[in-house]
């Protein structure tokens, strides 16, 4: 419990560093770093061993390929730092991109931006029940929500049964958002980037956004400083399922079919995404922008050792360990910010 | 979606496979003397038909049961139903071979997940007086009384090797996008597919370069078809003998700079692959009718019934409007050669 603690002041304030020495040991500390530092080395060694890495085509695919787990990323994000979890995106994902298929068969002249809306409406909608459930029942999210999880995929299984859309169902101007590139950046990641950014600054420079880590670091505190704990815990999952929603329509805008198991297993990559970006899964520590490089590495990963030719059966080995690594590192930073405030309370006294 | 797995046979699979045939012929011979007389002359009317796919839910299957209840309902069967597990495992068809020998069905059309672990239960619903016909992936030889296959395993390799060599002008580099690397039936097209390019003199120019597995996850083949174009730059044509696998990447060379430069064929689904083919992504893929795997399945079963075969080789019956099919070594039924599907032809099918 102590050492969340002490992560909550660490990931609040990442780049004030209180006592900090100087811009440049700030930099160092930020948890965010040695992803960065692992991206850019990543692809380096690949462009050098195959320059076909970083063609036109090859730099539309790595941001393509990490596109909707960046958004998903920043969802879940929201949800770690309170300590909480939501392991049904998978589900809610494939829900919402079933009924964009739907939507668009049943109604073609749709305008874009209202599927959009009305896919960030459903999945909102599911979200909201989780955080009712989490909530309202006081159970651990993660028993609700991989409740859901089944939930939301028999729901799918039912309303969809062997059906399938595929693109060819969709108007080709919802399809060319994953295809058409503005400045070298493909529409749908501009999008995921806005997502980034917004859910940056929201906890970064809010009150309410702030009050996420103070709920993460410490519920009991948090709600004796009189922070509305249930009322932002439900928010964070009502937030979740709205960027799970916007994820689910962008899928069905890239990808051929969606139908009843469309997006199984995907929350385990988010879930893996986030912890590599060094979000702390116990909460309180962590940011959207690390959670997003975190995608970012684990998707460039699976693409390099494809273009490396690296056998695919040693990918998954690769991401367990790159798992167990940022893991590592975030006890060994807690560890040191511990011993150094026992220190530094040690010469108050 | 078009794979039989076995897993961790593989090494061992042809000895055995050989073993069991012979000793499946050496049953049917010895049960066709005794133990099945006694019902050989029960009539259709009154027998009820229960068809347990891989799973449910798959837009594969739902075309395969479709031809399925067409059949037996001109095959005259009292009742037809569909039971089956949302999850294609091992185990997971068990239970509802179990129910359905409780509920005293006559004839059971199953796909095996697995070969061996649906073998007890079909065991004891055989021996509870049930049919057992198995389709799409085989059982294990011992427990079922036939097979009806969609195709020769060898005629569908070499059809795809003959449309990518057809494509790229008969030389270049080409790669293979499978689905799982432990399916039975895509490992058997694939080594007839590398024994036809490294021995048909018209191949000699032609050079696998590759071989990557999609797991029949649209995500993954998505991934991996850029992976081979990555990897390999001088990629002429990608062959993927599997519907999820030729779709994900037909998607991704549509909207990617490779559209038209690298070829694709293999095996897929003409509804799924129209756009892919109108758009000139994919020139020619093949598949056979599935709908006619279920047809044909529900008329063996129908002649078990009625004693006019015992799965024995030479044994023949009608299957309907698709004319006579006779059973072959090991309790085969093939239900013909697989179509080949273009701008031509593809507006006629709907499945």
């Amino acid at each position: 419990m102590s050492s969340t603690v002490k992560h909550g002041e660490k990931g609040t304030t990442p780049a004030l560093a209180p006592g900090g020495s100087g811009g440049l040991g700030a930099l160092l500390r930020l948890r965010e770093l040695p992803v960065l530092v692992a991206l850019l080395l990543l692809v380096l060694i690949t462009y050098l061993n195959n320059p076909l890495f970083l063609s036109p085509q090859g730099v539309k695919d790595l941001l393509l390929n990490a596109t909707i787990i960046v958004i998903l990323a920043a969802g879940q994000t929201l949800l770690i730092i309170t300590r909480n979890i939501d392991l049904s995106v998978g589900s809610m994902l494939g829900l919402v991109a079933f009924g964009t298929g739907s939507i668009f068969v049943a109604m073609p002249g749709l305008p874009i931006i209202v599927v959009l809306l009305l896919g960030m409406a459903f999945g909102a909608l599911l979200g909201a029940f989780n955080g009712f459930l989490v909530t309202v029942a006081k159970v651990p999210a993660l028993v609700i929500t991989l409740g859901t999880l089944y939930v939301f995929r028999g729901l799918n299984n039912a309303w969809a049964g062997g059906k399938q859309y595929f693109a060819g169902d969709r108007p080709e101007a919802f399809g060319a958002l994953s295809v058409d590139t503005v400045l070298g950046f493909p529409i749908i990641t501009l999008l995921a980037i806005v997502v980034v950014a917004a859910v940056a600054v929201y906890m970064a420079g809010t009150r309410p956004g702030r009050d996420l880590y103070a709920i993460g670091s410490d519920p009991e505190a948090a709600k004796v400083l009189g922070i509305k704990v249930s009322q932002r815990v439900f928010l964070a999952f009502l937030a979740n399922g709205a960027l799970a929603g916007l994820a689910g329509v962008l899928y069905a805008s890239r990808f051929n079919s969606v139908g009843a198991t469309t997006g199984t297993g995907m929350e385990l990559d988010v879930v893996a995404a986030a912890v590599v970006g060094g979000v702390a899964i116990f909460g309180g520590s962590g940011t959207v922008a690390g959670a997003a490089l975190g995608a970012l590495l684990l998707t460039t990963i699976t693409s390099s050792l494809t273009a490396l030719r690296v056998d695919k059966f040693w990918q998954q080995a690769i991401v367990g360990i790159l798992i167990l690594t940022a893991i590592v590192i975030d006890r060994l930073a807690s560890l040191r910010t511990a011993r150094k405030l026992r220190i530094s309370e040690a010469r108050n006294v | 979606m078009l794979n039989r797995k076995s897993p961790g046979r593989r090494p061992h699979l042809a000895p055995l496979v050989a073993v069991t045939a012979a000793a499946a012929l050496a049953l049917t011979a010895c049960s066709g003397g005794s133990g099945t007389s006694g019902e050989t002359s029960a009539a259709v009317q009154d027998q009820k038909i229960t068809f347990i796919p891989k799973q449910l839910n798959n837009p594969y299957t739902d075309v395969v049961l479709g031809g399925g209840k067409t059949g037996a309902q001109e095959a005259g069967f009292a009742s037809s139903q569909v039971v089956g597990p949302l999850e294609a495992s091992a185990s997971s068809q068990v239970s509802f071979i179990n129910a359905e020998t409780q509920a005293g069905t006559n004839v059971i059309v199953i796909a095996a997940n697995d070969p061996d672990a649906v073998c007890t239960a079909l065991g004891e619903a055989r021996s509870a007086g049930a049919k057992i016909v198995a389709f799409d992936s085989d059982a294990n030889p011992d427990c079922r009384d036939v097979f009806i296959s969609q195709v020769v395993a060898k005629d569908v390799a070499l059809i795809q090797t003959k449309l990518i060599a057809e494509q790229i002008g008969g030389s270049g580099e080409i790669a293979i996008l499978s689905a799982t690397a432990n399916a039975t039936n895509q490992n058997e097209w694939i080594k007839f597919m590398e024994e036809d390019l490294a021995s048909n003199p018209a191949y000699k120019d032609i050079k696998l370069v590759a071989k990557v597995y999609g797991d029949d996850d649209d995500t993954k083949s998505f991934q991996e078809a850029q992976g081979l174009l990555q990897a390999h730059p001088n990629l002429k044509g990608i062959i993927s003998p599997t519907t999820v696998g030729i779709a994900a990447t037909a998607r991704y060379l549509s909207t990617s700079a490779y559209k038209g430069k690298v070829a694709l064929t293999g095996l897929g689904l003409p509804n799924e692959m129209r756009p892919f083919v109108k758009d000139g992504t994919v020139k020619e893929f093949a598949l056979w009718d599935p709908a006619q795997l279920g047809y044909v399945a529900a008329f063996a079963g129908k002649a078990l019934v009625e004693g006019k075969i015992t799965g024995a080789a030479g044994d023949t019956f009608t299957a309907g409007n698709l004319g006579d099919r006779t059973v072959e070594e090991g309790g085969k039924v093939i239900v013909g050669p697989p179509t080949v599907f273009s701008t031509d032809n593809i507006d006629k099918y709907n499945f």
